[in-house]
């Protein structure tokens, strides 16, 4: 299973508490899994990224094992740690404003 | 007994504000939708427990939210606002040409008949329908692929469509307001639109009286008088007696005719309420008085309603859409500030007393009246 950390006001919005497990078909990249995100939680579409050209929105960032994998291409494939449920994929609310 | 519930929408959530008839005790729950900007939330006319909110966010974008208990719980919607055909420029503040882009949902007026539809009013402005509750929004595009689209322009709020105004006398009949286009006008349901704008004169404009590129704040109109509008105009309070085909100045004794809310008392179709601010680059009340300005003429004469209302070192700004009347006998008028104050009148705007004070800056009133 894949585990996916959401910023609160997502999760507030998916009525869930703490991180998400999910069973993701085939290659775990950015893109499967916010496919099975959003398939599971219908509410959350266009939040993370564009309905219609899918890119991520402008303040949501995407980091696991430590790493930012924010601007790596959609179909990249995830840390094995990732893949493997070892290390949770975090989507981040980035830092702005004052 | 009658009660009242209004409907808030601030810059960190949504607030439910309900008394009975009398209008003196106040129950007040929310956050609703807490950090979130709640642009509008609005009532159907056909099922007053039907509500629609626009919750957005610069971070997660829009979001559409329905309730069918009065606001008491919420299920989200579709955020699709995609627009149809090609998306095609407006002119972006340098006069450049710039794509069009959905940013957010400004507005919300359900039918006056049927609850599960729903019209939204979004920027970069353009007009969106829901035929089912909320969940699904296709975009009536006969109105920004009008001639004059390419042309429009954000005001410094963004380019957004504002203000829908259904006409109760005529279901095909609309008005929409759009900052900085202006007013205009469907007679066939959405299909076709023209600029309705002829009397409007903007001194920032290279051409002042030009047939599109106004900054119209807000308009309104009273039920039993579709023929019969009202605008606050970036600067001007104007009237129109032909349904929006030429206007006229009604600004008269006002102290400053720049503003942003405008409304009409709820039985007296000639009684009309703004709130006049300082200027464009100054957006807080003249000499730091809040003051209501009532006309009992439709215009031109305007008296000062200060009673409960600070008059000193009041700063606070009132939007657009944070202005509402109930439909009791006396007519209650309420707003919002932008420094989190509710205030209500029981009485038509003669005396004014807080609902409360510290909410966030304060979006959008609605005001419903339930049996």
């Amino acid at each position: 299973m894949i585990r996916v950390v959401l910023p609160v006001h997502l999760r507030t919005l998916a009525h869930l508490d703490g991180e998400v497990a999910l069973g993701v078909d085939g290659p775990v990249t950015q893109r499967s899994v916010l496919d099975a995100v959003e398939a599971r939680y219908p509410m959350l579409r266009g939040t993370m990224r564009d309905h219609v050209t899918q890119k991520r929105r402008a303040f949501i960032r995407f980091f696991a094992c430590g790493e930012d994998l924010s601007n790596e291409l959609p179909d990249t494939l995830l840390p094995d740690a990732v893949a493997k449920g070892a290390e949770p994929f975090l989507i981040v609310g980035a830092i702005a404003g004052g | 007994m009658s009660a009242i519930r209004l409907l808030v929408g601030t810059r960190k959530g949504a607030f439910v504000l309900t008394a009975d008839g009398q209008r003196r005790k106040w129950d007040i729950s929310g956050p609703h939708f807490a950090g979130w900007e709640v642009y509008h939330i609005k009532g159907s006319p056909a099922d007053p427990n039907r509500l629609y909110a626009s919750q957005t966010s610069g971070w997660f974008g829009q979001v559409m939210q329905r309730s069918n208990d009065g606001g008491k719980t919420w299920e989200a919607g579709g955020n699709e606002f995609k627009y149809a055909g090609t998306t095609g420029t407006h002119l972006w503040y340098d006069g450049t040409p710039h794509p069009w882009e959905f940013k957010r949902v400004w507005h919300l007026e359900p039918s006056l008949s049927d609850p599960e539809t729903v019209y939204a009013g979004v920027e970069d402005a353009a007009l969106f329908r829901s035929a089912d509750g909320g969940r699904t929004w296709q975009e009536l595009p006969g109105l920004r692929s009008h001639p004059s689209g390419a042309k429009w322009q954000p005001g410094a709020g963004g380019m957004g469509l504002h203000t829908i105004i259904q006409d109760p006398s005529d279901a095909k009949r609309m008005f929409v307001a759009i900052s900085a286009a202006g007013v205009f006008r469907t007679d066939d349901a959405g299909e076709t639109w023209r600029p309705m704008n002829r009397g409007l004169r903007s001194e920032f404009m290279p051409d002042p009286t030009a047939e599109v590129g106004h900054c119209v704040h807000r308009i309104a109109l009273h039920r039993s008088r579709p023929g019969v509008l009202f605008m606050q105009k970036h600067w001007d309070v104007m009237r129109s007696d032909d349904a929006g085909q030429s206007w006229k100045e009604v600004s008269g004794n006002l102290p400053t005719d720049f503003g942003f809310p405008i409304h009409v008392h709820a039985h007296e179709p000639e009684t009309i309420y703004v709130v006049p601010i300082k200027s464009d680059s100054e957006h807080f009340p003249l000499d730091g008085k809040l003051r209501v300005y009532r006309s009992r003429t439709g215009g031109n004469e305007w008296e000062a309603l200060t009673k409960g209302l600070p008059q000193r070192d009041c700063y606070v700004n009132v939007l657009r859409g944070a202005m509402s009347v109930d439909a009791l006998d006396p007519c209650g008028v309420y707003f919002g500030t932008t420094g989190g104050q509710v205030y209500a009148s029981a009485d038509g705007g003669d005396a004014w007393a807080p609902i409360v004070r510290d909410l966030p800056a304060v979006l959008s009133v609605e005001a419903q009246t339930l049996p």
